[in-house]
């Protein structure tokens, strides 16, 4: 049971996979400029690390050593292709402001890297938490980097006001910086330190 | 000419992969530490773009795309909710074929090249090219080009921070800081600096 726990919650603040693994921040930084992007895209990428982790940790004694590369791409490429070919039939606004980011999931290094490390070692169930876990995880810093970028980039929370911005005759002046690609880059920056201070063992 | 120009021009300033579509991070920050190793990198990274960019494009406008098969007797067919799998499957084939090439005849390349030949099968550089590719419809020769751009302005930016953290050795930066952190600040600032080139008109 603590073994479960310790797969489920520890990629959220002790191993995360983007401010400490340094895995899969390609798309972090992209898809932040709203929270309701960067919520569809953990939910996709947290379904594909657990399923694919699941699926892999199941015939992982089959996969012979030299293709497992080739083995774990194609499961994880179907995978991404479902999600894709679903985005795309019941919300396709959202597909179309993700635009290649979603066919990206392929070479995000979490699902990769959560696959090799872990699932190739470890039973099925045990494999499914962790991809779990490590969806959330990335999650995690994404909400929070969105959150940041769309409440004072441009005044809304999920696309409902909160600050009332000047050119809708409110008082708060947006930061343009905030809906560019460098405010990401800061933002992540300052969580790395933040986690790094707060927990000084993971120093480097 | 101009044409072709403007695809390069656009996708090592304007477009960079790196700086503005954060593509190819994970390997931009992890093998940044080292001048002589990024440029060893970035030469890996234009050699795949340039074959692969293409390539991918011959397949997605005579196998995928809606109509494309009509030469086989299939006119309506679409099979480009295929097209995911079978870039990142021709990406991982010319990367490995490469990598045979180059232990067969140009073996000291290929040691100077090491690990990293096979990392970028894995690297979104490559795969965010290829799609991007097909959401803008580029021909071949237009794929070309594009590839050897985004390819040259990876390489580009890869090789200015890799200099910039060479110097960094010599600054007191904060514990909690150190290493990753300040990388990216990093890059955000140099992410500011290519935003300069995005009002440049031809």
């Amino acid at each position: 049971m603590a073994k479960a726990k310790d797969a489920l919650l520890d990629p959220l603040f002790n191993n995360n996979p983007i401010a400490l693994q340094i895995l899969g921040i390609c798309s972090a930084l992209a898809v932040t400029n709203k929270l309701s992007t960067a919520l569809t895209m953990t939910i996709a990428v947290t379904l594909v690390t657990a399923c694919s982790n699941a699926a892999i940790s199941a015939i992982r004694n089959h996969i012979p050593n030299s293709i497992r590369i080739i083995v774990q791409m194609t499961i994880i490429a179907t995978l991404v292709i479902i999600i894709d070919q679903m985005l795309k039939a019941y919300l396709y606004e959202m597909s179309k402001a993700l635009s290649v980011y979603v066919g990206l999931i392929i070479t995000n290094c979490i699902v990769m890297g959560r696959a090799e490390a872990y699932a190739m070692k470890n039973p099925v169930g045990l494999s499914f938490l962790d991809g779990i876990g490590n969806g959330l995880g990335y999650g995690v810093v994404l909400m929070s980097v969105g959150f940041v970028r769309e409440l004072f980039g441009s005044g809304k929370l999920f696309g409902v006001t909160i600050l009332n911005t000047v050119n809708d005759g409110g008082w708060y002046v947006t930061n343009g910086l905030m809906l560019l690609a460098p405010s990401a880059f800061f933002l992540i920056g300052f969580i790395i330190w933040g986690l790094r201070t707060w927990k000084p063992e993971l120093q480097e | 000419m101009s044409h072709y120009f403007m695809i390069f021009f656009n996708s090592v300033f304007i477009d960079n992969i790196a700086l503005t579509f954060f593509l190819g991070m994970c390997t931009f920050i992890a093998v940044s530490k080292k001048v002589s190793t990024a440029i060893m990198l970035g030469a890996a990274v234009i050699a795949v773009e340039v074959i692969t960019v293409p390539i991918n494009s011959l397949l997605y406008s005579f196998l995928l795309k809606k109509g494309a098969l009509a030469w086989a007797g299939y006119p309506d067919l679409d099979l480009s909710f295929l097209g995911l799998i079978c870039y990142i499957a021709v990406i991982a084939a010319i990367v490995q074929i490469l990598e045979m090439a180059l232990d067969k005849y140009m073996p000291a390349l290929y040691n100077a090249l090491g690990i990293f030949l096979p990392l970028i099968t894995v690297n979104c550089a490559i795969l965010g090219a290829v799609l991007f590719m097909v959401e803008r419809d580029y021909n071949v020769v237009e794929s070309t080009v594009y590839g050897a751009g985004v390819g040259f302005g990876f390489a580009l930016a890869i090789c200015l921070l890799a200099g910039i953290r060479e110097k960094l050795v010599y600054c007191d930066i904060p514990k909690g800081l150190q290493g990753v952190g300040v990388t990216f600040i990093i890059v955000g600032l140099m992410a500011m600096s290519f935003k300069a080139f995005s009002g440049l008109q031809f």
